[in-house]
């Protein structure tokens, strides 16, 4: 059974309605890029996904014993994090925060989790630097460490590599890459850059206008490909 | 030198001067801790608005007669700081507006009814020992000392247990509410925490001056300390040495125990400032 299935889903906030008629789903061990421009509400389906709100009509349902706080979220940047004085141990530990319930304090279990983390994401000997001394991968690493704490099925990326420089930009793909293929997690990454989505994805969605749903060889196929066509000078495999 | 250990010894025998260090120490201390999280929340200012609503409800509890005060003013707090922190980051006003139209507000409405109703003879005195807490400290009972170490002790308490899921929904609200945190009830507790803080300290440093001891001691710690455990308890150590400072330096010197120790307060940013420049400098 599939991870997570959408049903003719409506997206919107309050009355508005931003994106509808969406069918997808996700099944374990995919890769599912979606892309589409600016403003055709990519992020409002991502939140939708995360349940932070609510969709107009249609359903989500998640599947394959997959619980609603099992999602793993790397989420944009946001202003609050930039100068926040946190190690990178205590941000990649609240990534546990919950499997802890109402129990106060992290257990043994919780710490051994984000060492491990840490640790496959390379970070560990930066554990006690601050957040906001380390460069803009190193950060994302961290951010990214912290979702796999909370996840060991579905990640969700929203834009993981925007303002990276593209040495960086191809690390973080490659441990991407890395957590999809081998440790058989299924990611669903929002994207600008379509060369990318290209290359890593194993199913697209294209949000916009019109919409398509397909894996990416029948993406490559479709119009949308050809209108949307990757301009960064990548090479699509 | 001597001298002047002499007479601090002798005033220290004093229970009022005691209570005035309890109560001091225990407000700073609390007040200092939650500092941390309301800064980085970007709501800095949200101990002026509280204390001026504090302050207009404190002008409608002696309007109305009520003797115990407190009967109005926490309530009415409590519920302003809800509405105030757990509109959460997609209302229509945002923070720093909501709180600056709050605040006048109630500042504006208890001044009218303060001025409409006189009960005591004079207005502006009454005013000027609400805004800037006067020397209201040096004359607690052994009630207000009393309530005071209970609430802190509550407070200091639920802070403690709610540690990690405080450092959670402050780092990143959105992650933490789809990691399964509860978010609304934890923004709830704190915003009832803070408030139950802001109407203690109005007797400490009255309502014009509380966001200093929120702010300062956190914004301080901010500039030398690099994570957050350190952040709280660096901000909390430091308020409780400014506030005792202040609070000695006041009674030895004379001066309005307020404004004594958010000078203190400022003075201590300065340090921090210089030590964190150097630091990073280096």
């Amino acid at each position: 059974m599939a991870q997570l299935i959408c049903q003719n889903l409506t997206l919107g906030y309050d009355a508005k309605i931003v994106l509808s008629g969406l069918n997808f789903s996700v099944n374990k061990g995919d890769f599912l890029c979606i892309i589409g421009e600016n403003g055709s509400g990519k992020t409002t389906l991502m939140k939708t996904l995360l349940g932070l709100i609510q969709p107009l009509d249609g359903t989500i349902t998640l599947g394959d014993d997959l619980r609603a706080n099992e999602i793993g979220y790397l989420p944009q940047q946001t202003f609050v994090q930039r100068d926040f004085p946190a190690s990178v141990e205590e941000i990649v530990l609240s990534g546990c925060q919950g499997r802890c319930g109402l129990r106060p304090f992290y257990a043994k279990e919780e710490k051994q989790r984000a060492a491990h983390n840490m640790a496959r994401m390379d970070i560990t000997d930066l554990k006690k630097r601050c957040y906001r001394e380390l460069s803009g991968g190193q950060q994302q690493r961290v951010l990214l460490a912290r979702a796999l704490c909370a996840t060991q099925k579905l990640l969700l990326l929203d834009e993981p590599v925007s303002g990276l420089d593209p040495k960086v930009t191809l690390e973080l793909y490659h441990l991407i890459e890395h957590i999809n293929r081998h440790e058989g997690i299924s990611i669903i990454m929002i994207s600008h850059d379509i060369a990318a989505a290209v290359k890593y994805a194993s199913h697209i969605l294209y949000v916009g206008k019109t919409l398509f749903f397909g894996t990416k060889a029948d993406y490559l196929q479709s119009d949308i490909a050809a209108r949307f066509a990757p301009t960064e000078g990548g090479e699509p495999v | 030198m001597t001298a002047l250990f002499d007479t601090l010894a002798d005033y220290l025998r004093y229970p009022f001067v005691q209570h005035a260090l309890i109560v001091g120490v225990l407000i700073s201390l609390c007040s200092s801790i939650l500092g941390v999280t309301l800064v980085l929340k970007r709501f800095s200012f949200i101990g002026d608005g509280l204390s001026h609503v504090a302050f207009g409800a404190m002008a409608i509890a002696a309007v109305a007669g009520v003797t115990n005060e407190m009967l109005i003013v926490l309530p009415v707090t409590i519920i302003c700081a809800i509405l105030l922190l757990c509109t959460g980051q997609n209302a229509r006003l945002k923070g720093d507006a909501s709180i600056a139209m709050l605040s006048v507000s109630a500042l504006a409405i208890g001044y009218l009814l303060m001025n409409l109703f006189p009960n005591s003879g004079s207005v502006s005195g009454d005013v000027c020992t609400t805004l800037f807490g006067a020397t209201s400290i040096l004359t607690l009972t052994k009630t207000d000392v009393w309530l005071c170490v209970t609430l802190s002790i509550i407070v200091i308490l639920v802070f403690v247990l709610l540690y990690n899921k405080i450092f959670a929904i402050t780092f990143d609200e959105s992650f933490a509410k789809t990691t399964g945190t509860r978010v609304g009830i934890y923004n709830l507790i704190l915003a009832a925490i803070i408030a139950v803080i802001i109407v203690l300290a109005m007797n400490l440093v009255g309502s014009l001056l509380i966001s200093a001891l929120v702010i300062f001691p956190a914004l301080s710690a901010m500039r030398v300390c690099r994570n957050f455990k350190s952040v709280t308890i660096c901000s909390a150590c430091l308020s409780v040495c400014c506030s005792s400072l202040g609070i000695l330096i006041s009674i030895l010197a004379s001066t309005p125990v307020g404004s004594t120790i958010v000078a203190v307060d400022i003075a201590a940013f300065a340090v921090f400032s210089l030590v964190g420049r150097c630091r990073s400098g280096r």
